[in-house]
């Protein structure tokens, strides 16, 4: 994967809003944006109620991603860009599921919303109406997600990649800080996890740095691309967004997502916790 | 309006009121305007809430009068909006309850 493949430009987007066999879909968490004004002929994904289960504590299985994407009027062919606000996080969550159900023909659009409205380029609000698929999804491919016991035995032996703001890795705030502080988890880190926050890959309008300063960021945070690496963050859509740097932009291979993140890690019972600044001993 | 939820990482409506379980005891609310040179308030303007060393650590987008909130800790913090009437910066040091703070974007 590269740069070419996994993302397109506003510029490219706007020229293409109608270009047969692309659709735009708009990825957040709080879909009133959506409403307010999308790209024309963007259909949107609701993160909660579209793309998490309903009842257990996971996400859409393969069933149910396959109904979401036939109801949406999204084919197998299609090529689709995905994007929205928070930088895109939701956005590169909504990716990295394409790519776990096997879409052929997904890419990013590079800064998102935030790229796109400071651009000042034209948001519409007609309501969207695509014709119903038969969306085939494919098996989970697991090999771009970890589970909490590999992230375990990983302490010391793979490279973990904590995407956190740094108060967030040294324990001194427990959720991002646009979000009230008090959470039932535990405060810190996975010990030996590095912290390279999900920021230093994007410029301030929301856009990806340039391969070169990606791969000086990674390299210099002492991340070994010889080694298997797992992201996380607190809820995993933060670390989708590194790892589609590290996987779709730099073409590492073996980059997993943790998914279950902190809010997961920081309750299990019994396992290590690495608080400050510092990585910690396995 | 919806009260901030663990359950996601998005920002809660920027205007919504503070959810009442909150505890302003513990918790440092850093929240205010943005406005142009001429005073008037900014909707839809990006703030990103920098740390004492500028890294990044949360983006809100005001409400439609402007307004912003994060929730972080005591210490000094820098904001930075981004609209399309330009950029601006204020630094802040926060305390423990609510920190009123104006930032002022021009082009």
């Amino acid at each position: 994967m590269s740069r070419d493949t996994a993302l397109v430009s506003a510029e490219w987007a706007e020229k293409n809003i109608d270009a047969p066999g692309v659709v735009f879909v708009e990825v957040d968490e709080d879909t009133s944006a959506y409403d307010t004004g999308h790209i024309a002929g963007a259909v949107k994904l609701d993160w909660r109620t579209d793309l998490q289960d309903p009842v257990r504590r996971d996400f859409v299985n393969q069933d149910q991603f396959a109904a979401l994407l036939s109801e949406r009027g999204i084919g197998n062919d299609d090529t689709v860009i995905l994007y929205g606000g928070n930088n895109n996080w939701f956005a590169a969550y909504a990716y990295w599921y394409f790519k776990l159900y096997g879409h052929r023909d997904v890419k990013l659009l590079d800064g998102g919303r935030k790229k796109w409205e400071l651009d000042a380029r034209p948001l519409v609000t007609d309501p969207v109406q695509r014709p119903a698929t038969q969306y085939v999804a494919q098996a989970p491919d697991i090999s771009i997600r970890a589970f909490r016991d590999e992230v375990v035995a990983a302490i010391g032996t793979k490279n973990l990649v904590d995407v956190r703001s740094p108060d967030e890795y040294a324990g001194r705030l427990l959720a991002p800080a646009h979000l009230p502080q008090e959470q039932a988890q535990r405060a810190g880190h996975v010990p030996t996890a590095i912290s390279v926050p999900w920021s230093k890959a994007a410029n301030e309008d929301g856009t990806f740095k340039s391969d070169d300063e990606l791969r000086r960021i990674y390299a210099d945070a002492g991340l070994d691309d010889s080694r298997e690496t797992i992201a996380y963050c607190r809820i995993g859509e933060r670390s989708s967004h590194t790892w589609f740097v590290l996987q779709e932009l730099l073409g590492h291979r073996n980059v997993k997502n943790y998914d279950g993140s902190w809010t997961e890690y920081g309750s299990l019972v019994g396992v290590p916790v690495a608080l400050g600044d510092e990585p910690g001993e396995a | 309006m919806t009260a901030p939820t663990a359950a996601g990482c998005a920002a809660p409506d920027q205007a919504a009121p503070l959810p009442a379980s909150l505890d302003l005891e513990k918790e440092t609310v850093i929240t205010g305007l943005v406005t142009a040179e001429s005073g008037e308030a900014v909707p839809g303007a990006y703030v990103r809430l920098l740390d004492s060393t500028g890294e990044f650590t949360a983006e809100v987008v005001t409400s439609p009068t402007g307004q912003f909130r994060f929730f972080a800790a005591p210490g000094s913090w820098t904001l930075r909006a981004l609209s399309r009437h330009g950029n601006g910066d204020t630094a802040v040091t926060a305390a423990r309850g609510i920190n009123e703070v104006t930032v002022t974007v021009a082009a």
